[in-house]
């Protein structure tokens, strides 16, 4: 049951309840993208390292909510959906690891951690 | 094939409950509430049997009489704990961050609890049989590290942060001995779930036989991971006060105190699956035989809390990392070449 | 007696065939993951917009323990517990242990965001992004049926050993790497040290 999108008043109140009752692969989809969503303006306005950080690891949960996802609900024969997602979290954590590493270091060697003093490679 | 004494009695409830409503949903929701019930009940006579036990098991290491006014044998000592920790005042101190101060006693308290819906009290007789019980359970269980980050930094207080730094780098470099040794279990086994891992010691020797040193590996993280002596710089009284509780009172740390017990009940019920066959016995029923073996490694948790001296925490931390997890990863290359060869000789 | 029992058999054996003719329990999960969901969604924004650090690394857990909730939900409970271990048990601890190392005088205003218009700017762009992922899920065709795989961990582990093993042993060494450089970084090298 495709979405006509030229014609919106062909959708009736039955097809919106129907829509919203069964969970399917659009609603996951959706989450994901209102999580990477809320990532991304955090990574936009924050100004400490840490929120930023913290909002870089949002965008990575969403992107691994869409991987398992489409392993769960779309016809393919593996899992190696769930294991791009298992991969995508060492990854994550690795990053994690040396982002906090280096804000620590930073806030040792130059006493601030906001993002906007930190514009010059020197020193 | 004759069914455990658990088993038996919860199909003796759910056919009354057919009985009396007669359909099977509801009588299974209901079945499940039960269950829950059990368990926090099993969780709070826990609790209220260990304080007992543990003071009276402490003074006969002592060669003292422990608690003995209270009711017979100082039997009633519980009772008057819990009365006295009711009746304390709250005092909530100057400056805490109120409401991840207030939430940390209750947010430790629920990765504890939740853990006892994986334990096999009987055959057949597991709350949640999941594909991947002991994985998440060890994943439920890391869930723990953070409220004691939580409590000792709201509470505004030095000896909160020491503590709490202690408990976040005791749990964490124990945490991968403790996962690399049951690895080795799992590898004999071929399985993550909680009944298989009973039914492969059932017919054959107990594990503690085939993984001597990852018993061994298990029995001191599990120290580490409760908090236990020798292992409990983290909450000692000579040191840092009670580290991450000190800004509590009354009831909040009754919460933190219930919460220790069901750890460690938690861990005597996960050694003896593991390790000493859970509930499968000869003659005795399994009920029987789980509550015997899990007694006997209470007793032995508590009788190495008492005679044993702390450790520093750099002794500590070099000790899990230098010794323990690379014997853990000896015992798995081990494992692997016995299974090898256990399979294609 | 036993007409009492029937009749109450009649009642609640009525009740539940009304539940299951509305279609409860399509409702009972779907409320599940609106709850879940919820629960993710508000912990994420409170990340963005609570003014405390200490909180914001907080709300950040529970979210990563609400998708751990839901991979649970959607039966990859192996993935699940990954989570949960990695991001609740480790990555969690990491940011509030960053916290605590470059600690603020002023806690309670630790988390500036930057000016109205930046963040009307930030908001534009996350909305526009939010919008053309509704167009794009809602006009491909729906999916709810899931697929039935056999079992998880099997089926990882068989992947991850045979057609995905350099994968496997290059994340190893990537995280070998990622451990040694967070310790020199964190250490720093002197030069009696070389």
């Amino acid at each position: 049951m495709t979405l006509d999108i030229l014609h919106p008043f062909s959708i009736t109140f039955m097809d919106m309840m129907n829509f919203a009752t069964h969970i399917g692969l659009a609603h996951f989809l959706l989450l994901s993208a209102v999580l990477f969503a809320i990532g991304l303006f955090g990574l936009l306005t924050k100004r400490g390292i840490i929120p930023v950080l913290m909002c870089i690891e949002l965008m990575l949960n969403a992107v691994n909510i869409n991987l398992v996802a489409f392993n769960h609900y779309m016809p393919v024969d593996d899992y190696s959906g769930e294991l791009m997602a298992i991969f995508a979290v060492a990854v994550a954590a690795c990053e994690v690891a040396i982002g906090v590493a280096l804000a620590f270091r930073i806030y040792r060697d130059r006493g601030t951690v906001n993002v906007d003093d930190l514009n010059s490679l020197k020193g | 094939m004759e069914t455990g004494i658990v088993m038996t009695v919860a199909n003796l409830i759910r056919g009354i409950l057919m009985l009396i409503l007669g359909n099977e949903f509801i009588v299974s929701v209901i079945m499940k509430l039960i269950g829950i019930g059990a368990m926090i009940g099993v969780i709070s006579f826990a609790a209220i049997l260990f304080t007992y036990t543990e003071r009276k098991v402490c003074a006969f290491i002592q060669v003292r009489l422990g608690p003995n006014r209270v009711g017979p044998r100082g039997l009633l000592q519980p009772i008057a704990d819990m009365l006295k920790l009711m009746s304390k005042e709250d005092i909530i101190p100057y400056g805490v961050d109120r409401v991840v101060w207030a939430l940390a006693p209750m947010v430790l308290f629920v990765p504890s609890a939740l853990a006892y819906a994986f334990f096999p009290f009987d055959d057949g007789a597991i709350f949640a049989d999941v594909n991947v019980g002991i994985f998440l359970l060890i994943a439920i269980s890391s869930q723990s590290v953070l409220t004691f980050l939580m409590a000792g930094v709201a509470s505004n207080s030095k000896y909160g942060m020491i503590g709490a730094m202690r408990a976040v780098a005791t749990s964490l470099s124990y945490e991968a001995p403790m996962v690399f040794s049951l690895l080795g279990i799992v590898m004999i086994t071929g399985s993550l779930r909680m009944s298989d891992i009973v039914a492969a010691q059932q017919n054959t020797v107990w594990f503690i036989v085939l993984q001597p040193i990852a018993f061994l590996i298990y029995l001191t993280t599990c120290f580490a991971e409760t908090n236990r002596t020798p292992f409990d710089f983290v909450e000692c009284e000579s040191e840092i006060v009670a580290g991450a509780f000190t800004e509590y009172s009354g009831m909040r740390w009754a919460l933190f105190f219930l919460a220790e017990y069901a750890n460690l009940l938690s861990i005597s019920v996960l050694t003896t699956t593991f390790f000493l066959g859970g509930w499968s016995g000869p003659i005795l029923p399994g009920f029987v035989w789980f509550w015997l073996k899990t007694i006997f490694m209470l007793m032995i948790f508590l009788w190495i809390r008492w005679t044993f001296p702390r450790v520093r925490i750099d002794q500590m931390m070099s000790f899990g990392w230098k010794v323990l997890l690379p014997l853990a990863l000896v015992n798995v290359l081990f494992t692997g070449v016995g299974i090898y060869i256990n399979r294609f000789m | 007696m036993t007409d009492v029992l029937s009749f109450i058999h009649f009642i609640v054996n009525g009740v539940m065939d009304f539940l299951v003719s509305i279609g409860a329990p399509d409702l009972i999960m779907a409320g599940i993951f609106y709850l879940m969901a919820a629960v993710t969604v508000l912990s994420a924004l409170g990340v963005v917009l609570m003014r405390n650090v200490v909180h914001s690394a907080l709300m950040l857990t529970a979210s990563f323990i609400g998708v751990g909730c839901l991979y649970i939900y959607m039966n990859a409970s192996f993935m699940g517990a990954v989570q949960f271990l990695v991001y609740g048990g480790a990555v969690a601890v990491l940011i509030v242990m960053a916290i605590m190392l470059t600690r603020r005088p002023d806690m309670a205003h630790s988390n500036p965001s930057r000016g109205a218009l930046h963040q009307l700017g930030a908001a534009i762009v996350a909305a526009v992004f939010c919008l053309v992922m509704l167009i794009v899920s809602m006009a491909s065709p729906f999916r709810t049926e899931a697929s039935h795989l056999g079992d998880e961990v099997k089926g990882i582990a068989d992947l991850m050993l045979t057609e995905y093993v350099l994968p496997f042993e290059v994340a190893a060494v990537l995280l070998l790497i990622a451990m040694i450089g967070a310790i020199i970084l964190a250490k720093g090298v002197s030069e009696n040290d070389a």
